[in-house]
């Protein structure tokens, strides 16, 4: 026998199911009146500094169907760089937003500011990104994924730098459709899987 | 909270397999290639943050939520409440804590139901509530119903809670379920089944605890909570405005 360690297990995860909205964006699911707003319904407040951008996307199940109800998170820096609750980070940029694919097309779309590159615990950089989290029916575990932007210099980020199959890289890159605006497509499994994390 | 170390790794085998085949829509929607691990970094040890000025003095009672407190839900009332822990076994204070659930019928106030149990008017179905310095919280609502769902032939889910905890960093993100001890519809779904380990799904079966009921008014049910922790040794690489 050894000593026991004192550490505890985590809990299990479970999905979320097709009714998360009623918990996380309880307007989405019609039920009103609860709160005075959905949490995270909006990732800046007016006045943010930094370009302000919108993602537009859609989560695709393995059959290349677009998902219908996922409902995802975004956390990001400021455009400095700075996460909120960090030091002198922008009171203006909340940081997280929720939003949900919409139930006729499928379509998400997140409005926020592009963040700054964020310092690496004993130096170096992480090039501007956005963490995301997707739950849904059929995921027993919530996804996290980044969105990183094409026209960033994303050389030398210690995460994309990690991807053995360079290609897959592109799974994390939301490409410029127009001043401000980006393409950022999840594919859960198959051709062009995103790359999903383990951080 | 100024602790914003690394991250422990997650540990995926007390974690449910994300495909499945008895749980029909985790076929298609399971990633077949491996995720990327690392370690953690600022945008994991950091997350939002809410205050306890978000919350309405009826958020956390969904009995009484939806009307405003005008009129009670029906079904059989209960309390939840429980700690949220982190891997160190300490507590995780001033975290947000989301439930939603089915009502007492077993149908969800949600566009997409169409079971033909009836919706209660007056019950919504969704609370919220923020942990105290202890890590403490608790739910005042109804037993959710068992429910069937479309899967094999004749599936039905145990009656649950659907839980959401933020913990501190982004990294701790966890949504997962809450079940009622002595529910036969436990062993029978394959929900529940993606957890491979017996004791680890055990630890979603909340037991009664009479030492919180009030009498001639609710049951109680006890539904502790373990969050990811951070590695906590003398020889971390702090750096100063991390």
């Amino acid at each position: 026998m050894v000593q026991k360690l004192d550490t505890l297990i985590e809990t299990p995860s479970q999905t979320a199911g097709p009714y998360v909205h009623i918990g996380c964006i309880p307007t989405f699911a019609g039920v009103e009146g609860i709160y005075p707003e959905d949490l995270g319904k909006r990732a800046i407040e007016e006045g943010a500094k930094g370009e302000i951008i919108t993602i537009t996307g859609s989560v695709y199940d393995g059959t290349g169907w677009a998902l219908r109800d996922a409902m995802m998170e975004s956390w990001q820096a400021d455009a400095a760089g700075k996460y909120p609750g960090q030091p002198g980070a922008d009171p203006k940029v909340n940081g997280f937003c929720r939003f949900a694919a919409d139930g006729q097309s499928g379509e998400f779309t997140l409005r926020t500011v592009k963040p700054g590159k964020v310092p690496m615990r004993g130096g170096g950089f992480q090039a501007p990104h956005i963490a995301v989290w997707t739950v849904a029916r059929g995921i027993n575990i919530g996804l996290l994924t980044r969105i990183y932007f094409e026209d960033e210099d994303n050389e030398g980020d210690p995460l994309l730098s990690r991807i053995e199959q360079r290609p897959r890289v592109e799974t994390l890159i939301a490409k410029k459709t127009g001043e401000g605006q980006y393409r950022f497509d999840i594919r859960l499994q198959g051709e062009g899987e995103t790359v999903f994390l383990d951080i | 909270m100024t602790d914003q170390g690394v991250l422990i790794p997650r540990n995926r085998e007390i974690h449910p397999l994300p495909y499945y085949p008895d749980y029909k829509t985790s076929v298609p929607r399971s990633p077949n290639l491996p995720l990327l691990s690392m370690e953690s970094t600022p945008t994991e040890e950091w997350g939002p943050m809410f205050g306890h000025n978000l919350l309405g003095p009826l958020d956390n009672n969904l009995i009484l939520n939806f009307t405003q407190g005008k009129a009670p839900a029906v079904g059989e009332r209960i309390l939840v409440h429980g700690r949220v822990l982190d891997e160190n076994a300490r507590p995780v204070p001033n975290t947000l804590v989301e439930i939603w659930q089915a009502n007492a019928g077993g149908r969800y106030r949600h566009v997409k139901d169409t079971y033909f149990a009836p919706l209660d008017p007056n019950f919504g179905g969704c609370g919220r509530t923020i942990t105290d310095e202890n890590g403490y919280y608790e739910f005042l609502t109804i037993r959710p119903g068992a429910y069937p769902w479309p899967n094999r032939a004749n599936d039905w889910r145990p009656m649950h809670i659907h839980y959401s905890i933020f913990g501190h960093g982004f990294g701790q993100r966890l949504i997962s379920q809450m079940y009622f001890e002595g529910d036969p519809l436990i062993d029978r779904c394959p929900i529940a089944a993606t957890i491979q380990s017996r004791s680890q799904l055990d630890r979603l079966v909340a037991p009664l605890d009479m030492s919180k009921a009030r009498p001639h008014d609710f049951l109680a049910y006890k539904f502790d909570i373990v969050l990811r922790g951070r590695r906590q040794t003398m020889f971390e690489n702090k750096i100063e405005g991390m």
